[in-house]
C-alpha cells in the first residue's frame, strides 16, 4: 500500500477529487496549507507601508492506495491539477505499513 | 388722491413692530434648529462610536482589536463626565477679564442650565451636548498614534489633562469667544480644534513613545480591512453633524455645508485612489477610504465658508497632500504613527484651515470674508491658528508625557506587546472563532 500526499492549488481541488473518484478511490483528506516553493510570495501593501507574504495558500491531499493504484493515481493528479504554470505543486509517495478501519477492526488492503 | 398721514403711520408701525420686540426681548427657541441640533449631536457621537472605533479596530492586529475599541468607548465615557463637571465651563463658559484665553467656572456642573436655557436659540442643553460630541471624538483621534503599545492607564490618563490643556484652551480660543476668534480665525468645524490638534498630539505621542516592536521591518496588516471600511463609511455620514451641526442652525449655511462636506470626501477618495493606482499599481481599498477622512478632515474647517468648487479644490488637495505625507513618514522617516493620525487629520487639517483663507473668498465661490479683508491677509491669519494650535497641543503632549512616564510609565513591556494588549490588558480576546 501507498500513501500519496499531494500539494495543489486551491482552485485544482475539485478537478483532482472528480479525477480520483473516477479511478475508484474511496476516500481522501484535504488540508489548508501555506507554504513556499520556487513560486516565492507576492507582496502586500497598506497606505505605503510594503509587506511580502513569503507562504501562499495552497492545499495539501493525502490519498492511501492499494500499490497497483499507484501510478494511475499520480497520473490521476498531475494531469488534473496542472495549469503549466509555476506553482502547481508536488506530490510525494510514501510505502504504508498499515491500514485499520476503526469501525470493524479491518486491516490491510480491504480496509482501504 | 393722497392716503392720510394717519393711515400709513400705524401700518409703518405695525410693521416695525417685530423688529423692536426682537431687539428688546431675548431670542425665542427655535425649533427646526433645536431638532437638526439633536440629530447632530447623534451623528457626531456615532462618529466616534461606533465609527471611529470600528475604523481603528480593524486598521490593529488581532491581538489589540479590543484594546483600541476600549480605549475609544472609555474616552467617550471620561471625556462625558469631564466636560459636564467643568470642561464644558471652561471652554465656553464666560472667563471674565481673562475670557480671552480661558471661560471661566460659572457653568462648572452645569450650573444655571435649566430645561429652558437657550444659547442662541436652541437649548444650552443641546449646545453642551453637541460640544460634547467633539471633545469626545478629539482625543479618540489620537489612539491612533499610539495604538498596539501604550499602558491603559496611562491613556486614561494622558486623554484627561490633555483634554483640559488642550482640547478645552484651543476650543475656547477659537469657539468660545477667546483670542484667535478676535483675530478672526475662520475655522467653521474644527481644522484646528480638532484635526491639527489630535494630530500633532498623536504625532508627539508616536515618537516619544516610540515605534512598535518590529517596526517597519515585521508585516503588522490590518487584521479586518471589512470592519474599517464600515467604521469609514460610518464617519462619512457621521461628519455631515460635524460640519452641517456647526452652523448651529438647520439653514442655508448647513445646507452648503452638506454639500461641501460631501464633495471634500468623494474628490479626497478617488485622488487617493488614483495616486495609489498610479503609484503602486493597484487602487486599494484602504486606500479610497483613507483618502475620505483625509477629504473630510480638510474640508471640515472651510466647510461653512467654501462653494462647490472651492470644496473640490480642497478635496483634491487633500487627497494629493495626505497620500504623500502618509508615504514620506512611514516609507522615509519611519515615523511609527501606527493609524497615520499626522499625516491624515494633521496635515488635512492644516491644509484645510489655511485654503479656507483663500476659498472662502467670494471670487471663488465662498461665503466671503468679514470687513474688507483681503485672501493674503486672512491666509495668514489662518495660518497663525494653525500654528499656535499646532504648538500648543506639542508642547502640551510633550510635558504631559514626560509626566505620566514618570508616574506609571507609557508604555507595556516588550513581553506584553509580542502577546497583545487584549489579554495583557483586559482578559479578553476580541475572537473566539
Amino acid at each position: 500500500m501507498k500513501l500519496v500526499t499531494a500539494v495543489i492549488k486551491p482552485s485544482k481541488l475539485d478537478d483532482v477529487r472528480h479525477a480520483l473518484s473516477g479511478l475508484g478511490v474511496q476516500g481522501m483528506t484535504v488540508t489548508e496549507v501555506k507554504g513556499f516553493g520556487r513560486q516565492k510570495g507576492h507582496t502586500e501593501l497598506y497606505r505605503g507601508a510594503e509587506y511580502v507574504v513569503d507562504f501562499l495558500p495552497k492545499t495539501r491531499i493525502e490519498v492511501a492506495v492499494d500499490s497497483d493504484m499507484v501510478e494511475r493515481v499520480i497520473e490521476a493528479i498531475t494531469q488534473s491539477a496542472k495549469t503549466g504554470k509555476i506553482g502547481d505543486g508536488k506530490i510525494f509517495v510514501y510505502d504504508l505499513e498499515q491500514v485499520v478501519r476503526i469501525r470493524t477492526g479491518e486491516t490491510g488492503p480491504g480496509a482501504l | 388722491m393722497t392716503v392720510p398721514k394717519t393711515m400709513v403711520l400705524p401700518a409703518v408701525l405695525l410693521l416695525m413692530a417685530p423688529a423692536l420686540a426682537s431687539a428688546a426681548e431675548p431670542p425665542a427657541l427655535n425649533q427646526a434648529n433645536t431638532a437638526w441640533m439633536l440629530i447632530s449631536s447623534i451623528l457626531v457621537l456615532f462618529m466616534t462610536i461606533p465609527g471611529l472605533a470600528l475604523f481603528y479596530g480593524g486598521l490593529v492586529r488581532t491581538k489589540n482589536v479590543l484594546s483600541v475599541l476600549m480605549q475609544c468607548f472609555a474616552i467617550t465615557c471620561m471625556v462625558s463626565i469631564v466636560w459636564v463637571l467643568f470642561a464644558y465651563s471652561l471652554a465656553f463658559g464666560d472667563g471674565g477679564a481673562n475670557n480671552a484665553w480661558l471661560g471661566g467656572l460659572s457653568k462648572a456642573l452645569l450650573a444655571g442650565i435649566g430645561v429652558n436655557t437657550l444659547k442662541g436659540d436652541i437649548p444650552e442643553t443641546v449646545f453642551a451636548m453637541f460640544q460634547m460630541t467633539f471633545a469626545i471624538i478629539t482625543p479618540a483621534l489620537v489612539v491612533g498614534g499610539f495604538a498596539e503599545r501604550m499602558k491603559f492607564s496611562a491613556m486614561m490618563l494622558f486623554s484627561l489633562f490633555w483634554l483640559l490643556l488642550a482640547y478645552v484652551p484651543v476650543c475656547h480660543w477659537v469657539w468660545g469667544d477667546g483670542w484667535l476668534q478676535k483675530l478672526g480665525v475662520m475655522d467653521f468645524a474644527g481644522g484646528t480644534v480638532v484635526h491639527v490638534n489630535a494630530g500633532v498630539a498623536a504625532l508627539v505621542a508616536a515618537l516619544m513613545l516610540g515605534r512598535r516592536k518590529g517596526f517597519p521591518d515585521t508585516a503588522m496588516p490590518p487584521h479586518n480591512l471589512t470592519m474599517t471600511v464600515i467604521g469609514a463609511c460610518m464617519l462619512w455620514v457621521g461628519w455631515f453633524g460635524f460640519n452641517a451641526g456647526s452652523a448651529l442652525a438647520a439653514n442655508g449655511t448647513a445646507g452648503m455645508t452638506m454639500m461641501v462636506t460631501h464633495i471634500g470626501a468623494a474628490a479626497g477618495s478617488l485622488t487617493w485612489m488614483f495616486c495609489e493606482w498610479v503609484r503602486f499599481g493597484k487602487p486599494s481599498v484602504l486606500g479610497i477610504v483613507t483618502g475620505m477622512v483625509a477629504g473630510l478632515g480638510t474640508i471640515t474647517p472651510a466647510s461653512g465658508f467654501v462653494g462647490p468648487l472651492g470644496a473640490l479644490a480642497i478635496g483634491v488637495t487633500a487627497g494629493l497632500a495626505c497620500f504623500f505625507a502618509t508615504n514620506y513618514m512611514k516609507r522615509k522617516l519611519h515615523v511609527d504613527d501606527s493609524l497615520d493620525v499626522f499625516p491624515v487629520h494633521g496635515v488635512g487639517g492644516i491644509i484645510g484651515t489655511t485654503l479656507t483663507g483663500v476659498f472662502a473668498a467670494t471670487t471663488l465661490g465662498g461665503a466671503g470674508f468679514t470687513g474688507d479683508i483681503t485672501i493674503g491677509k486672512q491666509v495668514m491669519t489662518q495660518i497663525t491658528g494653525v500654528l499656535v494650535t499646532g504648538i500648543w497641543s506639542g508642547i502640551v503632549s510633550f510635558v504631559l508625557l514626560k509626566a505620566i512616564d514618570a508616574i506609571v510609565g507609557l508604555r507595556v513591556t516588550t513581553e506584553q506587546e509580542t502577546e497583545g494588549l487584549d489579554t495583557v490588558l483586559h482578559n479578553e480576546t476580541g475572537y473566539n472563532l
